[in-house]
């Protein structure tokens, strides 16, 4: 049903006879008394987030230092120009993506598996799931240090001593294999969010369907190829969309292990917007970052919402 | 009909204790990490950097208390300040917004959801610069009041889908019964929808929970010493080396309990409230 013929029917049982374009106007006017509640929240987000948006996109103009004196001049197009060359950017952007497929993917997989291990006749299923989401809800900051101290660390880390038999006792993990750390770390933190997603999906699973399958003799892998995997997939999908959105912009594991390093190994888009911001203060530069990165993540999220679109119930009521 | 199951039935307890066994190997592989945490900071120093590691201790509060008894609380406190300002902030706008989205819808509510939902998702790269420019031309930095003005907007797109998604399952006829009667938008919300919706303020919480307590970026950028939260205390630990694993697993534990002990209690909401209410 749409708002107009909600309004008019109500109309017609409170106002009796009215004429009918006065029903209409009334229902105009209803229609934007509809938006009230709505404007506090809507004007919030514009002023934070849209207003800065364009003193970004501004700003990108200038060359502009906080930590040189001077006001700053306007620059046209030049930032972009320095962005487009610097090598810093195309490392930082070929991390970001190495590192989003790799924890977006291998989370997923993993996810997925533990998913339909917990979703099986087993014992002490609730405190399985109770401890699967625990490295999920630790702050990302903490787990990071207990990561990097006290299992990583060569010295006095309990991987190098449990792998020490094997001859890995002394490998630092975190130097050595810098993206590898990082990309674990975000492996064990998103892993249990797409659990979490695939098991909601396996339970709202149809089992009488199953039954029948196997009944008419599909074996369980059978089953799991040809009807579990696909009624989870919209699930899944959404797990993996939402991840990556927020595995994009990863920034504290990278701020509390490798510092971006060594070199610019781990130098992810967000930490490099960092280094540029708050480390270099060049406000002109990390605008044309920011504006490029409001680009790109235009580009991915415009098929992401497509999928959204599809997974959400966005209809209105009526 | 009885002799089938009388032979399937030790194959399939067999199977379900194998089943049982991994399923319990790999949650304490991924808990391992949390449990490693704890325990060390249940440690004295000697023991929390020991090889081989101490597996056999008297647990000690020891490292909790002088945590605790020093510089830590401050820290806790801006944490808490700046979660429950945003949480509350994001539920007073949040709610109306829902509204104007499920109950009596505004003609062009869904691009409305998508405009909330796509603000969420733009980088922080987008707005970090001004944001940044003008706290420091407000006074605002190193000032909680900044962040809660950031955590809102972060939360806000969230706590509007979800909401949303609790609001359109309320009965249709509670509405329709109440307009018969002339209610208009403050007695819907008062009379039907706050009854009624608990839960969801409940998920919607949670959630503000979550990102708001373990958000770093901002923090670490927008704050120094007055309005630092919790993750900030735990940058003081980056360079351990050995030296205080028990103290940084104790602080570690300490800024992590809130969410840990929110997220498994609320377990029902905590999946729902991660999909934007797509997922029950």
């Amino acid at each position: 049903m749409t708002d107009t013929g909600t309004t008019i029917q109500t109309q017609e049982v409170t106002g009796g006879g009215r004429r009918k374009n006065a029903a209409a106007s009334a229902a105009a006017r209803e229609g934007r008394l509809r938006w009230l509640p709505l404007l506090p929240a809507l004007v919030y987000v514009v002023l934070v987030t849209q207003v800065p948006f364009l003193l970004t996109i501004y700003y990108s103009l200038f060359n502009w230092n906080l930590l040189r004196p001077g006001n700053p001049e306007f620059a046209g197009v030049e930032n972009y120009l320095n962005v487009a060359v610097d090598p810093s950017i195309r490392t930082a952007l070929l991390n970001t993506v190495v590192l989003t497929l790799l924890a977006v993917g291998i989370s997923v997989v993993l996810g997925v598996a533990i998913a339909l291990l917990l979703n099986k006749e087993i014992f002490g299923k609730g405190i399985l799931r109770t401890l699967m989401i625990g490295p999920f809800l630790v702050m990302p900051v903490a787990a990071a240090l207990i990561w990097k101290d006290t299992l990583l660390n060569p010295i006095f880390g309990l991987v190098g001593y449990l792998l020490s038999p094997f001859g890995l006792g002394r490998v630092d993990w975190v130097s050595q294999f810098p993206m590898a750390t990082i990309v674990t770390i975000e492996v064990w933190r998103w892993t249990p969010f797409m659990m979490l997603i695939a098991l909601a999906g396996l339970q709202s699973q149809n089992l009488e369907v199953l039954e029948a399958a196997g009944v008419d003799g599909a074996n369980s892998l059978q089953r799991l190829r040809y009807i579990t995997l696909p009624f989870i997939r919209p699930f899944v999908e959404l797990g993996a969309l939402l991840g990556s959105l927020f595995i994009v912009q990863t920034f504290d594991s990278i701020f509390m292990t490798t510092q971006g390093g060594p070199g610019e190994a781990t130098t992810n888009l967000p930490f490099l917007l960092y280094l540029v911001a708050f480390q270099g203060f060049d406000i002109g530069k990390a605008s044309a970052i920011g504006v490029i990165a409001v680009i790109l993540t235009m580009i991915v999220a415009t098929l992401a919402l497509r999928t959204l679109f599809t997974i959400f119930q966005v209809e209105a009521r009526r | 009909m009885s002799r089938p199951l009388t032979v399937e039935r030790p194959g399939l307890d067999r199977s379900k204790v194998a089943w049982s066994a991994l399923a319990w190997l790999v949650a304490l592989v991924f808990f391992f990490p949390v449990l490693w945490m704890m325990l060390e900071a249940l440690k004295t120093e000697p023991q929390a950097a020991s090889i081989p590691p101490t597996i056999v201790f008297m647990p000690t509060l020891a490292e909790f208390q002088d945590v605790l008894s020093r510089d830590f609380p401050p820290f806790f406190i801006n944490s808490a300040i700046a979660t429950l300002g945003s949480t509350l902030l994001v539920l007073l706008l949040g709610l109306p917004a829902a509204y104007a989205l499920s109950i009596r819808p505004v003609g062009q509510a869904r691009d409305v959801l998508f405009f909330f939902i796509s603000t969420r998702f733009l980088p922080f790269a987008a707005s970090l610069v001004p944001l940044y420019l003008l706290a420091r031309d407000l006074q605002l930095l190193d000032n909680v009041f900044a962040l809660i003005i950031i955590y809102t907007t972060i939360n806000l797109p969230l706590g509007v889908w979800l909401l949303r998604s609790f609001l359109l399952e309320l009965p249709n006829e509670l509405f329709e019964a109440a307009r018969v009667d002339g209610a208009g938008f403050w007695r819907e919300l008062t009379s039907i929808v706050l009854p009624l919706i608990t839960p969801g303020l409940a998920a919607t919480a949670l959630i503000c929970l979550i990102f708001s307590w373990n958000e770093f970026f901002y923090a670490v950028n927008f704050t120094s010493s007055v309005a630092a939260t919790s993750p900030i205390f735990l940058v003081g630990f980056i360079s351990g080396r050995g030296l205080f694993y028990a103290k940084l697993a104790a602080a570690a534990t300490l800024a992590s309990l809130p969410v840990l002990a929110a997220g498994w209690i609320a377990q029902k909401q905590l999946i729902r409230g991660l999909t934007m209410g797509a997922v029950k």
